[in-house]
């Protein structure tokens, strides 16, 4: 059970690429859910403007989800790259 | 070295049965604070049927209370658990099946005081409706409970499995890793479909007509949201029905630690955010009923949306335990 440095840095990769999937997701998960809650409020209060308000959620949750992919291409990266 | 494995064993019961009690008590006192809250302010606002209130608030706080109940059923397991028979992995089964416990009754445990609270206000707003209203409180309480009851699968399982045969390294990571999938996987479903249910009842209170498709549209955002629970509990079935082989190098056992972790901190974001998304859907299908089609859509691709990130910590997950 001789634990040898490039075994250490496989290791790290591994779990640094867990967390960094499983961090990431939180944020882009609560702020897509906020976009999309304010979108309902807002079709609610107005229905006639549905299609604008579901266009600019959609485009919100996007931008918003670009940090949860950076979570996943760090994370690739780390398994399969570095 | 018998006695010395069984003297860690021990350490590691006494530490899981702490942690099980301490994390499961955080969410169950919360939930049932807010509870008594919303209570004391319905009371106030007409005292009249106070014992109504008082009935509901306690109703509602026994149902919060389950998640720590479980959470205290898992804790003395722990520490009344057989030593005698005990192997190295037992420690980090222990362990684990504390923390998963511990961990999953936070979520639940606040979801669940949520809906009673709002339940209070508005049985005070339309006493007449109050038995609709607490039949939803009921419902909506209890689904959010789902979460911590699937913690309670895996620590039970976790508990009564025979991982005699299976090599310590990487099994005891795996099994390490399955608590904190499931645990921490808990947390956010928990916590969202509490605040569905809490608009459900809301709703149902302002708009007595809504009541079918409110509970309809209620019931289906719910699901929704349970979904990240789900995951949790699939990659902790994974981890803990798997067999691996054999590993000399920490590398294998970090990369079964790290899909529990990732899977698990992973759904708690889109649980909350599935359940904003539902929470104002509801409350705004209760409001105009002309509208609930579009709404139902519009929560459901919003919900889809903010599931992605779970599904990317889903795929992270799977792609550490079968393909490195």
């Amino acid at each position: 059970m001789a634990i040898e440095g490039t075994h250490i840095v496989q290791a790290a990769a591994f779990l640094g690429a867990g967390l960094s999937m499983g961090l990431g997701a939180i944020g882009p998960g609560v702020g897509e859910g906020l976009a999309a809650a304010k979108a309902c409020e807002a079709i609610g209060k107005n229905p006639v403007e549905a299609g604008l308000l579901t266009r600019t959620m959609l485009v919100g949750q996007a931008v918003s989800e670009s940090t949860g992919i950076y979570a996943l291409v760090i994370a690739l990266l780390l398994l399969f790259v570095v | 070295m018998t006695d010395d494995i069984q003297v860690w064993v021990k350490v590691a019961a006494f530490i899981g049965g702490g942690m099980a009690m301490g994390f499961g008590a955080i969410g169950a006192a919360i939930g049932e604070g807010y509870t008594a809250a919303k209570a004391n302010e319905a009371i106030a606002r007409n005292p009249q049927i106070s014992s109504d209130l008082f009935k509901t608030m306690l109703l509602g706080q026994a149902i919060a209370e389950t998640a720590s109940i479980f959470a205290l059923i898992i804790a003395m397991l722990l520490l009344f658990a057989d030593f005698s028979n005990v192997s190295t992995l037992t420690i980090a089964i222990f362990l684990s099946a504390g923390l998963c416990m511990g961990l999953g009754a936070i979520g639940s445990g606040i979801g669940s005081g949520l809906p009673t609270g709002e339940a209070c206000t508005g049985i005070v707003r339309q006493p007449g409706m109050k038995n609709r209203i607490t039949t939803i409180m009921l419902a909506g309480s209890a689904i959010a409970q789902s979460p911590a009851i699937f913690a309670l699968v895996t620590s039970l399982i976790l508990l009564f499995v025979d991982f005699t045969g299976r090599p310590i390294s990487p099994t005891w990571a795996a099994i390490i890793g399955a608590g904190f999938a499931s645990g921490l996987g808990a947390i956010g479903s928990g916590i969202g479909e509490g605040l569905v249910a809490k608009s459900g009842c809301e709703g149902i209170a302002r708009q007595p007509l809504s009541a079918t498709r409110t509970t309809n549209v209620m019931l289906l955002g719910m699901a929704v949201t349970e979904t990240t629970a789900i995951y949790g509990l699939l990659i902790a079935c994974i981890l803990i029905f798997k067999s691996f082989p054999a590993a000399e190098s920490i590398a294998a056992s970090m990369a079964l630690l790290g899909a529990g972790l990732c899977m698990g901190i992973g759904a708690i974001g889109p649980g909350i955010g599935e359940g904003f998304t539902a929470e104002s859907a509801v409350r705004w299908i209760a409001r105009s009923e002309s509208s609930t089609a579009q709404l139902t859509r519009s929560m459901l691709v919003g919900q889809a949306v903010a599931e992605s990130t779970g599904i990317y910590a889903l795929v992270i997950s799977l792609v550490l335990i079968f393909v490195i």
